[in-house]
């Protein structure tokens, strides 16, 4: 697991003889840590942290209905956090997932309530292409301008996701609004567009299929093809890379438009598995939760599935907790980032301690 | 009468590796004292001790008799001490005199008192006859200028104690002369210098006193003119080294490699490679002399793909290959020992079996519709570890625990498993120790003798004599001149570096 | 319609909201440009902005002085700044995950915090917040008076920097040693200079600076707080700051030209023009986009965004 080291590319060594164990403790030992602080928080609201807690727990995984529910927040986060791992693993980040999986949605919208007189195998198809052309072509343009002319990509994605939010909402309350609503619309999916349930008595939708299938054909492409090989000699040394006669830069491209892909399959399914329609701010911000799930999963596509997991129910659980005990909602982010701060961290500090004691050594 | 620098018992360690082990050493007022060794011996880590750059793990330091504790630059230069860097330490982007000042307190706090600094710098430079423009940009200057400043920044602080680090690597033969005419001055000013070198004939030259390093430890202390450049090799080494390889006479035949006209430029527009024509015949070893820094670096770039150029032609066994495409380069079985080993020629955080399939990763017998064969990448791995002697602890560990000779080894593996028609090799045993060093020289030659055309761009001098057949000493971008090897004396081939005669 | 623009846009009211709306990211590009010119990069700007603008609206609301908001902004902000200078420059890490985390963190202190202290409904919470401070004569300037003379202290404060920010950096040892470091940081700790503390004091400064331009978010004008209210002010600036190629000047610049874009958005609504609210909204960022590409991938400090180790490489 030394793939550490892709997170925190500062130039250090990490020792060889670090526990594994130790390595692999990390990200729920960070968890806790985030959860401590979080409780701090929750005391602030006057709440007994151990109540919150449960009650967080409880609407988490305390039923099958809620374990069905964290697993269906689990899907969108699960994909765009394949997607912030798939351009990472390359040397690019994509902070754009938000906006791609937005514009995928219109796509997929369009698609699903346009087009008419298919079967739904076929009209599935059609809506996850289109989400994952959505996706892949507005993650293009900030690809080449990184790849071929030395852009930063992270601006020009962050300002794209702002621009494509607002397109959103011009489009849900304009040109696809559907008539006679109170609340901004658009028309509903033709059923034959729409993601079958796969556990009865639940929404649960077939989305976490899909999740599942695209997270080991990620893991089998990175490290058992040719393919995969590149994209990890361009994540880890762009030069080396070059020398050793891969196309670096188009590599690179390719990687990001692979990876808006996929974030535009999360938008889409969204659509298609949850929603039945295009609605403004169906996404309370998966594209940046993404970022967190996949470096607590040290950017590994399975490990990916169980953050995926632990955030998706953590969310879930907030909502509960937030009926039952008034801490608010937001308060998850908190956790999520000090714990991403600490696994993070904690390659940093066997350095930082050396420099400390030395320090006091010389003064 | 008391050392004006003492060093004692000086011991530093980094994870694996001790590089100084209980060192004492002692420098004299106006005294040069050379510090010998091999790459890896410890002079480097010794001297950053000194400069505050390190802190030594155990021993103490005292200048003129007084203990001091050096924590950093800073209390090293309030002690007198300097150091001029073997890499400079001058920001390109600033002028010279914005290098000299920095860090220095103004006399008009905070202002930045340019115009007298300015005033004073001139003088400096006046009084070494250094030619030193003060409002120059670091960038625009030529390397030997650029190493005055780098004194300059010493002298400008008032340093009395001068450290200077493998000084002479950058410079042409004449221009070590120059160099050595200012050391031995400042010495007469009463200013003492330590001076870590490699070569031996430079000890013997200007030095009063040499130490010799090896493997961390102090082997010996003696005055020059009670030693032999003989006995410190001994020392340095610790067997008797044979200076010369053993070379079978040259046997060329067809041409491999053609380059015609060759200009590359860099990234400001500046022909940095000036029209540059050659060839290299299989059989044949062509070395490229030439102080670092004069386009023998971009050229090995432009011939191997790694770099695009702006006009020219490169054709192997007569055909021309379409340029800035290493791919074509690889196909065409040239192979390329890069100069840097860790950021070009290795992915550090792949493992070893990894990085020795870096090129044919994608080809059979190591892939197959697009699926790496992992059975072969690791019996190949195994076969190269074994043949070439790599020292690790397996095939699966990460590139970066290996020690740079292995990792050269890595390199090597891989180039000539590859069964090159042209290899390229650039500063091939750089940073290595001799017995690495013995061993890159001797596979370079089996290559040559098993029929490949080989191009060697190295700096060292020495390497170039005891390897090549013909020698092209390049300057400013251009050939000064072909020659055959043993029918130029070592004064012509520095008058070439300098670019001030070309070969009849 | 076009007339209507040009009437709107050729106003001294226009200008005046201008300068208004450019002077958040004003501050937080005179505060980033020193992180970013010693070589650390700060994109946890966006959630320094966004304590400041929080912390200086609770600050305020509580105590009823918008000074002693500002002071609580500039806490807020430097919480997070200091987070980023231990992560980035201590530990070594990755200067563009540390910046998300940190973004990440601003945005759920700043909506619990909310949520906690204030209640689920604010948009009708109003603070105590700056009033434009007329300067007596220079104000009664025809045009200029009103568009400079008659605005906030935060503003003025602004505006000083510009100047301030561009000598510090060319004129005084300070900033010689902040280009160094920036350049190339080993040479400078060879000629003493302490890299560390450099690089500490100019990300806090950023984090102050950004403290200061979310406070100007609100309480220098709307005297309110919602979530995320920063609406990625803080990228924008960040953008400034390499539209300018990381020269003061320049970056001053690109802030003024989103300050105008600001202001056109919100005008073209107030004229009622029958375009969807959101098309306009989108200006400032589409802006920004464009100039950004226009201007390049500019000339970044040599070490920009790597961590300076002095034991290896």
């Amino acid at each position: 697991m030394g793939n550490a080291k892709v997170i925190a590319k500062g130039n250090f060594k990490i020792k060889p003889d670090m526990q594994k164990i130790f390595k692999a403790m990390l990200p729920v030992i960070g968890i806790l840590v985030g959860a401590l602080a979080g409780s701090l928080v929750i005391l602030a609201k006057g709440v007994n942290p151990v109540h919150a807690y449960a009650a967080l727990m409880e609407g988490a995984v305390g039923s099958m209905d809620n374990f069905a529910s964290s697993l269906i927040k689990t899907i969108p986060l699960g994909l765009t956090g394949l997607a912030v791992v798939i351009s990472y693993r390359a040397g690019i980040f994509n902070i754009g997932a938000e906006g791609q999986l937005q514009i995928a949605a219109i796509a997929v919208t369009l698609i699903g309530t346009q087009i008419r007189g298919l079967g739904p195998v076929l009209h599935i198809l059609l809506c996850l292409l289109a989400a994952a052309l959505a996706g892949g072509v507005c993650a293009l343009l900030p690809g080449i301008a990184k790849a071929y002319k030395g852009f930063n990509e992270i601006v020009i994605t962050m300002l794209f996701n702002y621009i494509a939010i607002l397109f959103v909402g011009f489009m849900v309350q304009g040109p696809m609004k559907m008539k006679n609503q109170y609340y901004p619309q658009s028309a509903p999916l033709f059923p034959s567009a729409k993601l079958p349930y796969i556990i009865p008595h639940t929404r649960l939708h077939a989305g976490i299929i899909l999740l599942i299938i695209i997270s080991i054909v990620t893991y089998l492409v990175l490290f058992k093809t040719a393919f995969g090989f590149k994209i990890r000699a361009v994540g880890f040394n762009q030069r080396a890379a070059l020398y050793g006669g891969i196309d670096s830069r188009r590599v690179m491209v390719v990687a990001m438009v692979i990876s808006g892909a996929v974030a535009g399959v999360a938008g889409g399914v969204e659509i298609m598995g949850v929603h039945g329609r295009l609605i403004e701010n169906f996404s309370p911000g998966y594209g940046y939760d993404a970022i967190a799930v996949a470096l607590l999963a040290d950017l590994h596509p399975i490990w990916l599935l169980l953050s995926a997991f632990f955030f998706g129910a953590l969310r879930n659980g907030a909502s509960s907790m937030q009926i039952s005990t008034g801490v608010p909602v937001s308060f998850v982010y908190i956790i999520q980032a000090l714990a991403v701060l600490f696994v993070v961290g904690s390659t940093g500090v066997p350095r930082f301690i050396k420099k400390v004691r030395r320090a006091r050594k010389n003064a | 009468m008391t050392a004006v620098l003492k060093m004692e018992g000086i011991t530093k360690r980094f994870s694996r590796v001790t590089a100084n082990d209980d060192v004492t050493i002692e420098l004299q007022k106006g005294e040069i004292h050379a510090l010998l060794g091999e790459n890896g011996a410890g002079k480097s880590t010794l001297m950053n001790c000194l400069y505050g750059m390190y802190q030594p793990d155990e021993g103490s330091i005292y200048v003129n008799g007084e203990k001091v504790n050096i924590r950093n630059s800073e209390d090293a230069i309030k002690h007198g001490i300097g150091m001029v860097h073997q890499h400079f330490m001058l920001i390109s982007q600033l002028t010279v005199t914005e290098n000299i000042i920095l860090g220095l307190k103004s006399r008009r706090e905070p202002l930045l008192d340019l115009k007298n600094a300015e005033k004073e710098i001139q003088k400096l430079s006046d009084q070494y006859r250094f030619d030193v423009d003060p409002r120059a940009l670091i960038k625009d200057l030529p390397v030997g200028i650029q190493q005055r400043v780098e004194i300059m920044k010493v002298l400008y602080r008032k340093a009395d104690i001068l450290i200077l680090d493998e000084a002479t690597a950058v410079l042409t033969p004449q221009e070590v002369e120059e160099l050595f005419k200012v050391v031995r001055q400042l010495a007469k000013e009463g200013k003492s210098i330590f001076m870590i070198v490699h070569k031996l004939e430079e000890v013997m030259e200007v030095c009063d006193t040499v130490t010799v390093l090896r493997d961390g430890k102090l082997v010996g202390n003696v005055k020059v003119s009670e030693t032999s450049t003989r006995e410190l090799a001994k020392m340095m080494v610790g067997r008797e080294v044979i200076l010369d390889c053993d070379k079978k006479p040259c046997e060329p035949k067809e041409v491999a490699l053609t380059v015609k006209d060759l200009v590359v430029t860099n990234k400001h527009g500046k022909n940095v490679v000036n029209g540059v024509s050659f060839d290299i015949r299989k059989g044949e070893i062509l070395g490229i002399a030439g102080v670092d820094g004069n386009g023998q670096i971009e050229l090995s770039e432009a011939i191997t793909g790694l770099s695009g150029y702006k006009s020219g032609k490169i054709l192997v066994n007569g055909e021309e290959v379409p340029h800035h495409n290493t791919r074509n380069f690889i196909e065409k079985n040239v192979s390329h020992i890069p100069q840097d080993r860790q950021h070009t020629g290795l992915v550090m955080e792949f493992n070893i079996k990894e990085n020795l399939v870096l090129q044919k990763f994608c080809d059979e017998p190591f892939c197959r519709f697009g699926i790496l064969n992992q059975r072969m990448i690791q019996t190949h791995a195994e076969e190269l570890i074994h043949r070439f002697n790599i020292k690790t602890a397996g095939t699966d560990v990460e590139t970066n625990t290996l020690s740079g000779g292995n990792q050269q080894k890595v390199i090597l593996a891989r180039e000539i498993s590859r069964n090159p028609e042209i290899l390229v090799a650039v500063q091939p045993t750089r940073g290595l120790d001799i017995g690495a060093t013995e061993f890159v020289r001797k596979q370079i030659l089996e290559q040559r003798d098993k029929g490949a055309a080989v191009l060697l761009v190295s700096t060292e001098l020495d390497e170039i004599l005891s390897l090549s057949d013909r020698i092209a000493i390049i300057h400013k971008g251009k050939f000064m001149g072909v020659v055959v090897n043993g029918e130029v004396t070592i004064e012509e081939i520095g008058l070439m570096m300098a670019g001030i005669k070309k070969a009849s | 319609m076009l007339d209507q623009i040009l009437h709107v846009v050729l106003s001294t009211t226009f200008f005046e909201s201008s300068l208004r709306l450019a002077t958040p990211l004003i501050l937080a590009v005179m505060g980033g440009i020193l992180s970013e010119r010693s070589g650390v990069l700060n994109l946890g700007m966006e959630g320094m902005m966004l304590m400041g603008a929080f912390f200086g609206f609770a600050g305020s609301y509580f105590t009823g002085s918008p000074w002693l908001g500002l002071l609580c902004a500039v806490i807020g902000a430097m919480i997070l700044g200091f987070i980023h200078a231990f992560s980035c420059i201590s530990l070594g890490l990755n200067q563009v995950v540390v910046a998300v985390a940190v973004n990440i963190l601003g945005l759920g202190l700043t909506s619990s915090l909310l949520r906690t202290l204030f209640g689920a409904s604010t948009s009708q919470l109003k603070s105590a917040g700056f009033k434009p401070w007329e300067i007596p004569f220079l104000s009664n300037i025809p045009v200029i008076g009103t568009i400079f003379f008659k605005q906030t202290v935060l503003v003025y404060i602004g505006l000083l920097l510009i100047p301030l920010t561009w000598w510090v950096f060319y004129k005084t040892t300070w900033g010689l040693k902040i280009r160094a470091v920036g350049e190339y940081p080993r040479a400078a700790d060879t000629m003493g200079v302490n890299v560390t503390k450099v690089r500490y004091l100019c990300v806090l400064y950023s984090s102050i600076m950004g403290g200061l331009g979310g406070a100007s978010l609100s309480i220098a004008g709307l005297n309110t707080f919602v979530d995320n209210i920063t609406a990625g002010r803080g990228f924008i600036a960040f953008s400034a700051i390499i539209f300018g190629k990381f020269n003061p000047l320049g970056a001053a610049a690109g802030a003024f030209i989103f300050g105008i874009a600001d202001s056109l958005q919100l005008n073209i609504q107030a004229l009622g023009i029958k375009i969807p609210y959101q098309i306009p909204l989108m200006f400032p960022y589409i802006l920004t986009l464009i100039v950004l590409f226009a201007v390049g991938a500019g000339s970044s400090p040599k070490n920009w965004g790597v961590p300076y180790n002095p034991d290896g490489e």
